[in-house]
């Protein structure tokens, strides 16, 4: 057993996560290459977005994953960086956004 | 400017050190198959040629960039360089055999003094193509090149070009301090003279490479990106952007250990293994040749001193299309580089 919760070797046998449960993990990954594929969006603006949700969910293998397939896709560090900025200012201002629910109580609760 | 690996006596430049490395490790004890097993789950172990079409000749190693990914170790260092006696001896091939096409590579095949004569000749010898593969910065590297782009004009020649980016910083850090801006400003000398225009005989293609470990996206995609992203920034136009896949050789298989991406890389373009791509592989219908005169399946064999398998036939004065027709192509975890994803070749990719 491994003695930490994340090895990047671990990313290449993601494939395999049907040998638990072959029927889910083939629709997922029938799901997940067609949601990718060109389409409205290029496979460009798709992967910018996944490396900003890997950013926003904080998931190392997935950070390792676009980070790679986003220079593949022929970005560059200024737009990837810009990515990662939409998604920690979502996450900043999904937190921020709820200081309006906190004042609503406030200033319920006061005189 | 950096040294070539070969002047630094680096480890790497030695060309058993290299293949020794490709087959050893993770191909050894990694569990990954190597290049000849992966050929045989698709019925093409041995490789086999298609028809000779291509005729690429390395007229030398000596180049005035030092670039890190450069699969020939070239630079001003090397001095390699082809003579006009072996040049004499490949244009007796093109005149007896049916070539349809003259690749000329380096180094800067420019800076052999022998350069425009030999392309003259070729010329007359009838071939249907001749390409020049230059690196553009030559152009403006010294006076005397400064009207390479009318020579190549005036003799049809095909320039394909490397520029790995169509932004300044990630051109830069792969090919060296200031390359980019020479290459932009060498492309609009060759535009003005004709080239890439619409409607224009005079071809001018690109060559995007992965400036790091990494593959290369979907060509037609990066077509489209850095034709847009020239035009608007500098006016540039050009025919076809080529994507080509880094080879694990020489530069950057040393770029590859010491970034401690080797075994990622391998297992990246071992995991992309395309059966499809094996049938256009470019070694199937190439022949390389080296600035002595020695042949091999393609110019990463030839920087890898793998001879073609006939031994009475390795040389252009023995050239026998025959024999070369029958010969089981040299293969070796490298080739890896050239079946990944859409495939890799000189002329980009190969599946569609």
């Amino acid at each position: 057993m491994q003695k930490t919760y994340y090895d990047p070797a671990d990313l290449k046998k993601f494939g395999d996560i049907g040998e638990f449960g072959e029927e889910a993990a083939k629709k997922f990954f029938d799901w997940y290459g067609h949601v990718f594929e060109e389409g409205a969006l290029t496979a460009r603006e798709k992967s910018l977005i996944a490396l900003a949700v890997a950013h926003a969910v904080q998931c190392p293998y997935c950070i390792d994953a676009y980070s790679t397939d986003s220079l593949e896709k022929g970005c560059n560090e200024k737009q990837m960086m810009e990515a990662v900025h939409v998604a920690a200012a979502i996450r900043g201002g999904a937190s921020l956004v709820h200081g309006v629910q906190m004042m609503n109580k406030v200033k319920k609760l006061s005189m | 400017m950096e040294k070539s690996l070969k002047a630094r006596q680096h480890l790497l430049a030695s060309t058993e050190n290299q293949i020794e490395f490709l087959s050893n490790g993770i191909f050894q004890i990694g569990g990954l198959p190597t290049f000849k097993q992966s050929l045989k789950t698709c019925g093409h172990q041995p490789l086999k040629p298609t028809e000779l079409e291509i005729f690429q000749i390395n007229v030398g190693y000596m180049c005035n960039q030092v670039c890190k990914h450069c699969h020939v170790d070239a630079g001003p260092d090397r001095k390699e360089i082809m003579t006009r006696e072996t040049m004499g001896q490949c244009l007796e091939v093109m005149r007896s055999q049916q070539i349809k096409t003259v690749d000329l590579t380096g180094g800067a095949p420019e800076m052999n003094p022998d350069f425009r004569w030999f392309v003259e000749e070729i010329k007359k010898t009838g071939v249907e193509e001749v390409i020049v593969r230059s690196n553009l910065t030559i152009i403006l590297a010294n006076p005397k090149y400064h009207d390479l782009p009318d020579f190549f004009k005036k003799h049809g020649v095909r320039v394909i070009s490397s520029l790995p980016f169509y932004q300044a910083d990630k051109t830069d850090r792969q090919r060296g301090q200031g390359v980019f801006k020479s290459s932009i400003e060498a492309l609009q000398m060759l535009n003005a003279v004709g080239y890439g225009q619409e409607g224009s005989s005079l071809f001018l293609d690109l060559v995007y490479n992965p400036s790091g470990a990494f593959l290369p996206g979907a060509q037609a995609q990066l077509e489209n990106d850095f034709k847009k992203e020239l035009h608007k920034n500098y006016g540039i136009v050009f025919n076809s952007l080529f994507t080509i896949t880094n080879l694990p050789i020489s530069r950057f298989l040393d770029y590859l250990v010491a970034t401690d991406n080797y075994e990622e890389y391998m297992d990246k373009l071992v995991a992309a293994f395309n059966p499809a791509a094996v049938e256009g592989l470019m070694c199937r219908n190439t022949i390389s040749v080296d600035y002595l005169g020695f042949l091999y399946d393609c110019d990463f064999n030839q920087m890898l001193e793998l001879k073609v398998a006939p031994e009475q036939h390795q040389h252009i004065s023995s050239f026998d299309q025959n024999e070369l027709n029958k010969r089981e192509i040299i293969v070796g975890q490298h080739c890896y580089g050239c079946t990944a994803g859409a495939g890799s070749s000189c002329q980009g990719a190969t599946v569609n």
